[in-house]
């Protein structure tokens, strides 16, 4: 398959050339690497420095003049943009606490051979995959029927199920001996108990995964917001991140009519909002260096069992 | 393809006959068996009946002139008023055109800065650095397209922009760059690139990382440079990973990504020819100009045609690897 020039080459213009090809393998791969980061630090470096600084010099990788008071103006002055942290929060414990109960306790079942209904419910999440009936049916079934718009709930609801999810977590279940879960049975135990005080237990690793994603999911979701919360009060940190990015006067604005005085400080809009995409980030990239090699395995298992 | 399809909704059928006339006795073993797992899987199934199944039904709004007052049941039937009305303007064509195009574009890209960026990594396997840069290019997956949009926002953003302030230092004139539509499938490109390459690379990686050393060894003996044995044996092991990958990515050809074509653009309505996709039409049409049976069309448009998609793609997939099928 090779061909090897006969001009045989010495030995030390393959140990150049080798060395000179891993230099330029990592140049490329710490340069991309870089690149990842940089504008992490260019969004860091802005929530850091004041109104002035950033008119003045722009946008920088490192802060030209240090100050802290976007961040004291938002713990301080902005019960709003605290608020919004408190929805996201909220909305994330709640919806994938929930969801993976609702989630895991499907899957298990659907990992039992002895349910008769198995394939029958599988193919009924499984077609949820293939076909949907598009935003204008659920948005008028959410706001005229269900009556949630401007609900928390609304928040939590719609995203609670997600049929992959459901379908990777059996795969998770499947992998415990079918032997284990009928001695339990045999011992007399039901299937609620196996289900919280063996399957659970055994499959630990991959729902923590799916966890993840789910709080992930909901952490970053932005689109529920869009279509059916107005109420500033119920925004969602990423909502309002995109408010405020859409009218930086909104804020102050929006601030005043909820607390119904004049707020007398100006607040300094542009290195605060920054500062806000910062601590939305701060959680994920808090959970993000925990929790790596969960993710990287989850996604290899999923890919590889996708 | 209709006999694989016809061979899934067997077991469904199948359904109703546990209940049909069985002796009570015998219902109340099967009770006893299956009872437990019906009930634990029966919130998942209210759930999905409610905000999957029902929405499904909600098609026929479409075919409606839908008014808030008289709900669904009550307005009135308008048969393909609402699908004539869409196809005969130029949106139609623009949001099918742009969808489509993006897909292509960021399939190839991608699948390319992919494919590199785990030709690399594979080199380095095992090491530090190797940890490092994982860590590096993982992170942007997990971001939200709001904290992107603030990203590309402070490069690009006219007075104080990371690039304009650049250019102005070249002797360059800034550019509006949020006027100018025709910077934006490079924008959007680099944006996925930076966003899913690092992701992206895992599946290459775990697939190189599944090739047999004895390959490379014999390889070696032959005298095979680093280059022979990429091009010769890393590579055609991919080929049939890359074939699946192009193919399945064919099921979701109609279906674009609502937080890059509508947040990172700052939903200009100036960069709308070349950012405007199925997803950001459907939703200002039904939100912002209130156009629902508009929006309702473009919705069935995109439903029907990406279902279609999606078997055809598995289909196909189902020749090349029937393990790797989703059905």
């Amino acid at each position: 398959m090779a061909t090897i020039s006969p001009r045989a080459r010495s030995g030390r213009y393959y140990v150049i050339m080798g060395f000179l090809g891993r230099l330029l393998l990592n140049l490329v791969l710490l340069s991309f690497s870089l690149a990842c980061l940089v504008p992490f630090m260019v969004v860091i470096s802005a929530s850091l420095t004041t109104e002035e600084a950033l008119g003045k010099y722009g946008y920088t990788l490192f802060p030209r003049e240090f100050s802290l008071r976007a961040y004291e103006m938002i713990f301080t002055q902005a019960n709003l943009i605290l608020r919004s942290y408190g929805v996201s929060a909220l909305v994330t414990v709640v919806g994938s606490s929930l969801g993976m109960l609702v989630m895991s306790l499907m899957a298990y079942a659907l990992s039992r051979r002895a349910f008769r209904l198995r394939q029958g419910v599988s193919f009924y999440i499984f077609f949820t995959m293939l076909f949907s009936g598009g935003l204008v049916p659920s948005y008028i079934l959410i706001t005229q029927y269900l009556h949630l718009k401007d609900k928390l709930w609304v928040l939590i609801l719609p995203g609670l199920v997600s049929g992959w999810y459901v379908l990777v977590l059996r795969t998770f279940f499947q992998d415990i001996p079918e032997e284990l879960l009928d001695a339990a049975k045999i011992d007399g135990a039901g299937e609620w108990r196996i289900f919280f005080q063996i399957a659970v237990p055994l499959s630990t690793p991959g729902l923590a995964t799916i966890a993840l994603f789910t709080m992930l999911g909901y952490w970053n979701d932005f689109y529920t917001a869009l279509l059916y919360i107005d109420k500033p009060a119920l925004y969602p940190i990423q909502y309002m991140l995109w408010v405020i990015l859409q009218s930086a006067e909104w804020l102050q604005r929006a601030q005043q009519e909820q607390t119904g005085m004049t707020v007398q400080i100006q607040l300094p809009v542009l290195p605060m909002r920054m500062a806000m995409a910062v601590l939305a980030i701060g959680p994920i990239a808090f959970g993000y260096l925990f929790v790596q090699k969960y993710f990287i395995r989850g996604i290899r298992l999923g890919s590889l069992k996708g | 393809m209709p006999a694989d399809s016809s061979a899934e909704i067997a077991p469904a059928a199948t359904l109703a006959r546990p209940f049909a006339s069985l002796p009570r006795r015998k219902f109340k073993v099967w009770l006893r068996d299956n009872g437990a797992p019906l009930l634990m899987s029966m919130p998942g199934i209210l759930h999905l009946l409610v905000f999957c199944y029902l929405p499904m039904f909600g098609i026929i709004i479409a075919f409606k002139e839908y008014r808030f007052d008289q709900g669904i049941f009550g307005s009135k039937w308008i048969g393909l008023y609402n699908f004539k009305f869409l196809f005969s303007s130029a949106v139609a064509a623009r949001i099918t055109r742009n969808t489509v195009a993006y897909h292509f574009l960021f399939m190839i890209t991608g699948m390319l800065a992919s494919l590199i960026i785990a030709l690399l990594m594979n080199e380095v396997q095992g090491t530090l650095r190797a940890r490092f840069y994982q860590s590096a290019m993982f992170l942007p997956h997990f971001i939200s397209y709001i904290i992107v949009t603030y990203f590309v926002f402070s490069f690009l953003t006219l007075d104080n922009g990371i690039v304009n302030r650049f250019l102005v230092r070249l002797g360059v004139q800034p550019v509006s760059w949020y006027s100018k539509s025709q910077y934006w499938p490079t924008i959007l490109t680099i944006v996925t690139i930076w966003k899913g390459t690092g992701y992206g690379s895992i599946l290459y990686l775990a697939v190189m990382l599944g090739i047999s050393p004895e390959y490379y060894e014999a390889a070696k003996i032959d005298g095979a440079t680093k280059w022979q044995q990429i091009w010769h044996i890393t590579l055609p092991m991919l080929v049939p990973i890359i074939v699946i990958q192009v193919l399945l990515s064919m099921g979701s050809m109609f279906r674009a990504n609502f937080g890059l074509f509508y947040n990172v653009p700052l939903d200009r309505g100036s960069l709308y020819p070349t950012t405007d996709v199925i997803d950001t039409f459907v939703y200002r049409a039904l939100v912002k100009s209130g156009d629902m049976g508009m929006s309702a069309a473009v919705g069935v448009y995109q439903s029907v045609v990406g279902f279609i998609l999606v078997l055809l793609s598995n289909w196909a997939v189902r020749r090349v690897d029937p393990e790797r099928a989703l059905f």
